[in-house]
């Protein structure tokens, strides 16, 4: 390989990590350099393999259920990496320990709470959208038709916008249930990947519900803005959803 | 203690990255039975040093500790593996010869064992971009490779993947 850029810059403009003047330059450079459009081609494919392979690992039930159950048993057993070599560790230190985990403990069993409830609910609200058939129930790239089409049928306006220049198209909305209300679900494609937005008033003296995190290998961010609250999930990378995050709040 | 507050805000914050602790401690230490051990001793840890989180990027914040766990672990039980590091002739892990990788039957399982028989470093920032979607500032701030070199450290993991995988095909045709 002699092109350099096919070396570094390459991975930069790929990864959407250049400014748009270094970007620009770029794609000036790559029209006519054979090394970066093999690599470039290269590297979309490795990608998508690791994507197609299912690699990344969660956390299990039974992992966040041993953190619950050892201490349900009594602090003593916290950690399996400790408790191998208990003999080292000084009385106090193990209490500190002892008295950490249960206070983790205490937030694991919190963990049920109302934010935990709604992201659980949002995520099955998404998986359920990409069966056959259940994605939009008004299917349009054109805000214009979008928005509209929620007239009568909620008692709020959802902010409905098409992000297509800057590689979030608009795919349509539905109408979804989330936490016992309907809410506005607007889809937007992201590559391959589709990316549910949930839009829903919020009521007064809720808990706030602003998280981002990632569970079933899709990502979620859920955020508020003045009587609105957001939730973006989808199997695309976070780095999508803080990027239409951002479009959103321009 | 921390303050019930502050609780909160650590439920709220750090216990949502639970999964990505758990990704990134597995792939650093190819294996899942050690991986849960540190990720739980890493939680611990983020909760302990919570006041010293001031409000940014908590999952980069945890994976900071996550990495910072496997790697002191590493040090102490695996030693050589972290020697090796960068050193991409030497490094070659048995189980990941062309021959052994091509003789799994499929890709997924090629990949996996690709992906393991890399060093941790090249590993880890592939792992962290491509199945965690972090950004080059976020690679940086956790692994502690400087801003600057985060790409080139990337662009020589892919390569090292990609050549890893081709001559795996090879075997197999």
């Amino acid at each position: 390989m002699n092109c350099e850029l096919a070396k570094t810059t390459v991975h930069g403009y790929f990864d959407g990590e250049l400014d748009a003047v270094r970007s620009a330059e770029f794609e000036r450079h790559l029209e006519n350099c054979v090394e970066c459009q093999t690599e470039l081609k290269d590297i979309e494919s490795l990608r998508a393999l690791l994507h197609e392979s299912n690699l990344y690992e969660q956390a299990s039930a039974e992992f966040r259920e041993r953190i619950r159950k050892q201490l349900a048993h009594g602090a003593e057993r916290v950690s399996p990496v400790r408790s191998r070599r208990w003999f080292l560790v000084p009385a106090f230190g193990s209490l500190a320990a002892a008295a950490a985990v249960v206070a983790i403990m205490f937030f694991v069993l919190q963990s049920q709470t109302q934010s935990a409830r709604i992201t659980a609910e949002l995520i099955d609200a998404h998986v359920r959208s990409l069966q056959p058939g259940h994605l939009t129930d008004v299917q349009s790239t054109d805000q214009h038709t979008v928005k509209p089409w929620f007239d009568g049928k909620l008692d709020f306006v959802p902010p409905v916008s098409d992000y297509s220049e800057q590689g979030f198209p608009l795919v349509g909305g539905r109408l979804d249930a989330v936490d016992g209300r309907n809410v506005a679900a607007l889809v937007y494609s992201r590559r391959k990947h589709f990316i549910n937005l949930f839009v829903w008033p919020y009521r007064e003296k809720e808990p706030s519900f602003v998280s981002s995190g990632s569970r079933q290998g899709y990502h979620w961010m859920a955020w508020q803005s003045d009587d609105m609250r957001f939730c973006l999930i989808s199997d695309a990378s976070a780095t999508d959803l803080r990027d239409l995050k951002d479009l959103i709040h321009r | 203690m921390l303050e019930p507050q502050d609780r909160i805000r650590f439920e709220q914050l750090v216990l949502p990255h639970l999964d990505s602790a758990t990704n990134l401690a597995r792939w650093l230490l190819r294996n899942r039975a050690d991986s849960d051990d540190l990720v739980q001793e890493a939680m611990l840890r983020a909760y302990r040093f919570f006041d010293r989180f001031h409000g940014g990027d908590a999952r980069a914040w945890l994976l900071q500790i996550v990495r910072n766990t496997c790697y002191t672990w590493l040090e102490k039980n695996r030693p050589s593996e972290l020697m090796t590091e960068f050193n991409e002739e030497v490094h070659q892990r048995p189980s990941a010869t062309p021959e052994s990788l091509a003789a799994q039957a499929d890709e997924r399982q090629r990949l996996m064992l690709a992906l393991e028989s890399l060093s941790p470093r090249f590993r880890e920032v592939l792992v962290l971009r491509e199945l965690e979607g972090c950004s080059y500032k976020e690679i940086g701030e956790i692994t502690g490779i400087p801003i600057g070199t985060v790409m080139s450290t990337l662009s020589r993991a892919r390569e090292r993947l990609q050549r890893t995988m081709t001559a795996a095909a090879k075997e197999v045709s």
